[in-house]
């Protein structure tokens, strides 16, 4: 097992004059054991700094260290990791068994540790009828379970995840992050997940890195970020339906933005008084779409209640009261909070 | 389920096919059948007289010594032309995959051979060659050694050979670069990660996920060279020296107008017929069941 820290990495593409840098200068410890949820929209970089840690794609500045090595100039097959890919990346023409074993039978295990070794996986990920299967035999929910097979029976230092549930159904999804956590307690081995599904990164995450356009905006646990969001960045791309962020708030000073989470905002008797512009029921709370007119333009707000809040009606106007402990503060040029 | 198509009118169909089949008579059924029925005549150089032989062609060219060595000869050609053929277009088609500058320009040059006329890829190697003038046998003469493909058969041999691959070179190099691009990176990727080097990447993963590429293309150039390398032959070679570049195809030429034995001819092309159609169902058998994965 085996910390990674992350040394003012750069990532560019190409040269000369047609230079594309992806990653400006990112830098973070991650600790022996712990995982971590790299988590952004796409086109963020952040597979792109997966890809990094995993040695396929070569570092244009700065350090990767993994335990205590250097591990720019290793191959990926020098660095002691497991990757599991979005795409599963099985072997077509191999059966379950031998796409666990394969990197095992490189490294010249001898064959009946293999097959401890497989035989052990299989169990834990209930793959054991199936391992002179075929992949394409196999449903999209076993396949994964082979591609976390092949990366177990490695014993890597260091897991690395690239969306590895996007390819399932949602249900699945579901149960398969808690098979993972249930593996990483189990396992207790390094992880760097990354996705662009804030629930994944909210539930998986022991601590997470929000990234946006190749910068990491806060590195934190869940609750941190959840709770003290770095920039409104974060603050809008993570919490669903995102937090509102009002310009032109009421007794905030100027370049001041300042923000308020949906499910944070009560209609009472009186208070900031809100057209009703559409409402959506979700089964257990309602999210009623509101528009704030005041001097300086109209605001867009979202407010979440629970099922027993009576229904306004569209159209109407509703008062509501932000709990004053959970306002956030944002400088309105840079993004920051305050 | 596929979802089928069907036609509501029984006429429309036939008719939308009807040009094909027009063509595929007049130029394939019209003179197969006219083999067929050769086959089984006797007939004199300028026609005059036909005889029904029954099968006396076949077994006349069972006990023809110089028809089995037609059959040798071929083998041994066709086997060169694909082994050398595949395994240099694959060779090939494996660096043009990792080309980045130029890739354009580097694919169609490897692809032009594909639009020269098999005579003239005979004549052009032909010159190169040529013992007294070649620019190559000239070469290989100040190295020390003698080039002489109108004595040597092995010479010969080897000439046609070239010729042969070069010209299908093409053709199998974009079957196999096309391959090579639709295996997804990932793979290679997870084998780079389980610590496989290049070399074993390639033998494990690359080459067994390009089998139904490499066996369609060993059937399509076994075919190329037992029946689309007459013109190379004889432009190059006419068969020779002696017999040693008459390919079975070459033979069907040679025995029927050259040689005016029209009977034994059609009976060589009905032969002819019977292998392509035994390799096209092999091909079908095993692309559909054993090479897959």
């Amino acid at each position: 097992m085996a910390s990674i820290s992350l040394k003012n990495v750069v990532k560019r593409y190409g040269n000369g004059k047609s230079v594309n840098q992806v990653i400006h200068g990112l830098s973070a410890e991650i600790g022996d054991g712990e995982f971590v949820v790299v988590v952004g929209p796409s086109g963020c970089g952040k597979s792109t700094l997966l890809r990094m840690v995993a040695g396929l794609e070569e570092i244009s500045e700065g350090q990767i260290i993994i335990g205590n090595r250097v591990v720019n100039d290793l191959e990926p097959s020098e660095r002691d990791i497991a990757m599991v890919f979005q795409n599963y990346a099985l072997y077509p023409h191999m059966s379950v068994f031998d796409n666990m074993a394969y990197g095992l039978k490189i490294a010249k295990v001898p064959a009946a540790e293999i097959r401890a070794r497989v035989d052990k996986a299989a169990a834990i990920l209930q793959l054991g009828q199936f391992l002179e299967r075929k992949p394409r035999q196999l449903s999209g929910g076993q396949r994964q379970r082979v591609a976390m097979g092949r990366a177990i029976v490695r014993q890597p230092q260091v897991f690395l995840f690239d969306e590895p549930l996007s390819n399932l159904d949602a249900k699945l999804r579901a149960h398969t992050r808690l098979e993972i956590q249930k593996l990483h307690r189990e396992l207790g081995i390094t992880s760097l997940f990354v996705t662009h599904d804030q629930v994944e990164a909210m539930t998986l995450a022991q601590r997470m890195i929000v990234m946006n356009d190749g910068v990491m905006e806060q590195f934190g646990t869940p609750e941190e970020v959840y709770a003290r969001p770095a920039t409104t960045f974060v603050a809008t791309f993570i919490g669903s339906p995102p937090m509102n962020l009002l310009k032109n708030a009421p007794g905030a000073d100027a370049g001041t933005i300042v923000g308020i989470r949906p499910e944070h905002l009560d209609i009472t008797a009186d208070g900031w008084a809100l057209v009703v512009d559409a409402i959506e029921t979700l089964g257990a709370e309602r999210l009623v779409y509101g528009r704030w007119a005041h001097g300086s333009g109209d605001e867009l707000m979202t407010i979440r209640c629970e099922e027993n809040v009576p229904v306004p009606t569209l159209g109407s106007t509703i008062h509501v009261t932000p709990r004053a402990d959970r306002l956030h503060y944002f400088d309105a040029a840079t993004g920051k909070r305050k | 389920m596929e979802k089928r198509v069907v036609f509501r009118s029984s006429w429309l169909p036939w008719a939308l096919i009807a040009p094909q089949v027009v063509v595929i008579t007049l130029f394939f059924f019209w003179p197969a059948a006219q083999a067929l029925v050769q086959s089984l005549q006797q007939s004199d150089a300028f026609g005059t007289s036909v005889e029904w032989v029954g099968f006396e062609n076949f077994v006349n060219l069972w006990n023809d010594a110089t028809y089995l060595a037609s059959f040798y000869t071929t083998a041994v050609f066709s086997v060169s032309v694909a082994v050398v053929g595949l395994t240099l277009s694959l060779l090939l088609a494996v660096f043009a995959d990792r080309v980045v500058k130029g890739a354009l320009a580097y694919r169609t040059l490897l692809i032009w051979p594909y639009a020269v006329a098999p005579a003239v890829a005979g004549v052009l190697w032909l010159f190169m060659f040529a013992p007294s003038v070649g620019v190559v046998s000239y070469t290989l003469r100040k190295l020390g050694f003698e080039w002489n493909h109108l004595l040597n058969g092995n010479h010969a041999m080897t000439l046609v050979v070239m010729a042969a691959v070069w010209k299908q070179i093409s053709y199998n190099f974009l079957f196999f670069l096309a391959g090579l691009q639709s295996i997804p990176k990932s793979l290679i990727e997870a084998a780079a990660i389980d610590g496989a080097r290049p070399w074993r990447r390639f033998w494990t993963i690359v080459f067994p996920m390009l089998s139904p590429t490499t066996f369609f293309l060993l059937v399509i150039n076994i075919v190329y060279a037992f029946f689309d390398t007459f013109a190379i032959i004889d432009s190059a070679t006419q068969g020779g020296p002696g017999k040693d570049t008459v390919i079975l195809v070459y033979k069907v030429y040679y025995d029927g107008f050259k040689a005016m034995d029209l009977g034994g001819s059609a009976a060589q092309s009905v032969i002819l017929m019977v292998i392509v159609v035994a390799l096209t169902v092999i091909q079908f058998r095993f692309v559909e069941k054993k090479v897959n994965y």
